[in-house]
Formats: structure tokens, sequence, C-alpha cells
């Protein structure tokens, strides 16, 4: 039987819960590193890696916070992760901005589900 | 004790090594300057992370703040001198001096790792000789938790003297060979060419926000990073190249000119000798009161020879000086060969890039 009341009960929640929770943001930075390598042009794809920056870090940054417990680890972890969301959307901005600025079209239509030529600056970034 | 053996360790290293091969290849076939200055960013993050997996925290923090931070930096100032790509070379094999002589070191290398102590053994020159040594008498005889700091500043002190004076000599190399910045700065305002960030251009609008947001919070963290060294990884080099990145963000963000006013050129030249003049005082106050150069036993006078509690303040206060002089000396270097290569604007046309 399960003792409901047992600290270590909870404890083994939390250590679940936590695992749980950074496996969810290893399957998202897993996911923006497949759009990455799949999708077409260059605004697509930092699409696709800024959820590894944003809602991969917090989703792992999370969880090892949930490992961490109440504890000066925790605030440093939350501390990384005010950084990380910060400065990574502003990077992903100013990288799809510059791609802009340097006369980059996106590629507009429907995905006819032929493979697209390169665009030229693709790599620049 | 045994050598233990850890899956998860070992499996990390091999990932982060193989990514490090995968990232020289890519740098080596790579004809785009600006790929192979950001993929050599990459390549010293990844490194940083390698050693953080191999308990070297200290080297990690010092190759993320200076390969990745402050190198990259710099390459792409002084890319910008230059073309946007290098020359189409020859292939590997018609060059077959050259790949002789990399496969002959190769093979040595490999061939001498053979002899190498396993990682952690504790029979390894480090573990058995004047390492273990430091370990067991630095809480004693310096009294500050991170014992690197310790063997850095205090018993190795004249080491770091030198390599201060060694980062003082290459920005001094640096304004010989291309000037300080501003002349060649004044000279492009003087032909009539404006920064390309001129006041009322909004396009900039959300890396100026957060930049102004995060700017303070870096130079905080130098501080930090300084203050904090003797009891975690850093110290006066990292702090100094903090410190220096959030000069080199400021002028990237809101234009040369603005970045000179905030911090004169001036300041960063004589800060430079500053810092080596601070570090090496702190080495003859300690002669005068009748020690050795940079034996901070005597920076107050004479040892009283009274027993020191848990925080021995002589060494400490000596190590805090002379990691003030490695972070001026350090962080004005820095600034000056930024200015020096970012004052200078492009001699090439657009056209030709």
């Amino acid at each position: 039987m399960v003792d409901l009341t047992s600290p270590e009960f909870w404890e083994s929640v939390r250590m679940m819960v936590a695992a749980g929770v950074i496996l969810l943001g290893a399957l998202f930075v897993l996911v923006g590193s497949v759009g990455v390598l799949r999708f077409p042009d260059f605004y697509t794809r930092m699409h696709a890696a800024s959820v590894t920056d944003t809602l991969g870090a917090t989703l792992v940054l999370g969880g090892m916070m949930i490992l961490a417990g109440w504890s000066i680890n925790s605030f440093k972890l939350l501390m990384t992760w005010l950084f990380l969301f910060i400065t990574s959307p502003a990077a992903s901005n100013a990288a799809a901005h510059a791609a802009l600025v340097a006369g980059l079209e996106p590629l507009l239509g429907k995905w006819n589900g032929e493979k697209v030529e390169k665009p030229e600056l693709a790599k620049e970034g | 004790m045994e050598e233990q053996f850890v899956p998860s360790v070992l499996i990390a290293n091999i990932a982060l090594m193989s990514m490090l091969g995968v990232i020289t290849i890519a740098i080596i076939r790579m004809t785009s300057l600006f790929g192979i200055v950001m993929l050599s960013g990459v390549y010293s993050l990844v490194s940083a992370a390698w050693f953080q997996a191999m308990d070297a925290v200290d080297v990690s923090f010092t190759e993320a703040a200076v390969g990745a931070g402050i190198s990259t930096a710099l390459y792409l100032g002084a890319m910008l001198l230059t073309v946007r790509k290098a020359k189409p070379t020859k292939g590997i094999l018609k060059r077959w001096a050259p790949l002789l002589v990399v496969i002959g070191t190769g093979s040595a290398l490999l061939y001498a790792s053979v002899d190498l102590p396993a990682f952690g053994s504790l029979d390894s020159p480090v573990n058995t000789g004047v390492g273990m040594q430091y370990m067991e008498v630095s809480p004693k005889e310096v009294g500050t938790p991170n014992v690197v700091t310790a063997v850095l500043a205090s018993y190795r002190g004249f080491d770091t003297f030198g390599e201060t004076v060694v980062v003082f000599i290459a920005g001094v190399a640096v304004i010989l060979l291309i000037g300080f910045g501003e002349r060649a700065l004044a000279a492009s305002n003087w032909r009539g060419r404006e920064d390309d960030d001129a006041q009322g251009d909004d396009s900039h609008l959300i890396l100026r926000v957060v930049s102004k947001l995060l700017i303070p919070l870096i130079v905080l963290y130098a501080f930090y990073v300084h203050f904090h060294g003797e009891y975690s990884p850093g110290g006066g080099f990292q702090a100094g190249v903090i410190f220096a990145v959030a000069i080199m963000l400021y002028s990237l963000i809101f234009g040369l000119k603005a970045a000179m006013t905030a911090f004169p050129p001036v300041w960063a030249r004589v800060g430079a000798a500053m810092g080596v003049a601070i570090y090496g005082l702190v080495g003859v106050i300690c002669m005068l009161n009748g020690g050795r150069f940079l034996d901070y036993d005597y920076i107050f006078g004479p040892p009283s020879g009274e027993a020191h509690g848990h925080h021995n303040w002589p060494q400490i206060t000596g190590i805090i000086g002379v990691e003030v002089g490695v972070v001026v000396a350090v962080a004005c270097v820095m600034i000056t060969a930024f200015y020096a290569f970012a004052g200078r604007t492009p001699e090439i046309r657009d056209e030709d890039w």
C-alpha cells in the first residue's frame, strides 16, 4: 500500500515529476533540432531554433529546479532561465531582422511536397 | 580507491569530443569567414562544456569567456577590415608536404597518449607531486576555498605577473600595428562617412532595450567573478574579459562613438598600463616590508606570527590586490584592441565583398 502521508512517497513523486518535465524539455529540443534540419528556408529554421531556446530550455531548467528543491541552486537556475528567456528571443529577432535587411526573401506559398532549392543566403546566420 | 567507470561521463566525453571533431572538419571545409568565426566560437563553447564534464571548472570558465566571448568579437572586428571569404585553395591531397607533417605529428601524439596516466588515477604525476601538496597546505597557508586561486595568485604569483605582462604586450602590439582607432574613426567621419547606427533609426529597438537591461548586469557579474574568485571559479582574467565584453556590446549596438564617449580610449590605454603597475606594486610593497617580491605575508608588514583562523588576511589582501591589477589590465587591453579594430572603417567597398 502506498502511504500518502510519508515524505518518501512525495519525494519520489517529486523526482518523477522532475524527470518527466526534463524529458519533455529534451523532446522539444529534439523537435527544434529536427526542424532546423528539415525546414525549407532561413525564417522557418529560426522559428524551429527558437523553440529549442525558449520552451526546451524552460522545461529543462524547470525540471532541474524541481530536482534542486527550495534552495539557492533553484534560485540560480531561475536566474539562468530569466537570462535565457530575455536573450534568446532577442538573438533570434536580431538574426531574422538582419536576414530581412540583407534582402533574404521568405519563402511564401503552399508547400507542394517537393524539395525546395537552397536559398542563397540561408547559410548566413 | 578503485578507478570508477561512470558510463554517463564517458558518453558525454565521447559525444563532446566527436562534436569537436565535426566542428574542426566543418571549419577546414568552409570558405565564409563569418561562418568560420561563428564556428570557432561554437568550438570554444563545446570544449568549455567538455572541460566542465572533466571537472575543470576554472579552465572551462576561461574557455567560455575568452574563447567563445571575446575572441569571437575581436575576430568579427578584424574580419570587417578584410574580405568576407577565404581564397579558394588547392585540394588537401595536392598539398602533400603539410599533409605528411600533420599525419606524422598526429600519429606521434596518439602514440605518446598511450603512456599518459588514466584520467583521475591516483599515481599520476598531478596527484603525487606538488599538486597534492597544494591541496594540503593551501587551506592553512592561504585560506582561500578555491585552491586554483591560491595556486594562481599566491604560489605562482610571479607566473601570473608574467601572463599579465604578456596580455599588456599583446595590446601594445595591436596598437603598434593598427593604431588606436580614434584617429581612423575621426578621419572617416571627416570624409563624411557617418556611422550607420545613426540616431532616429528604430530598426534595432529590441536589441537596444534588451542590451540596456543586460549591460549593467554583465558589468555587475564581472565584478562578482572578480571578488568571488577566491570562493568559486573565476578571477581577474575572466572578470576583465567579461567587463570588456560589456563595453563591446554597448559599442556594437549604440555605435562606436557612443562607446568611446562612455569609456574613452584614453582610459583604456592608461588603464592597461595601470593594471600591470598595480600588480607589480603589490609585489613591491611586500618587498618594502621586508619580504620577497609578491610574498603576501609581508603586505601589512612583517608577519606577526600569531595563528590565524579561517581567513589569512594578508594573503587574501594580496590576492585581491593582484587580481585588481589583472582585471584592470585585461579589460583595458581588450577594449583598446577592440577600439583599434572597430575604429578603422573598412577600406574595401561593399561591392567588393
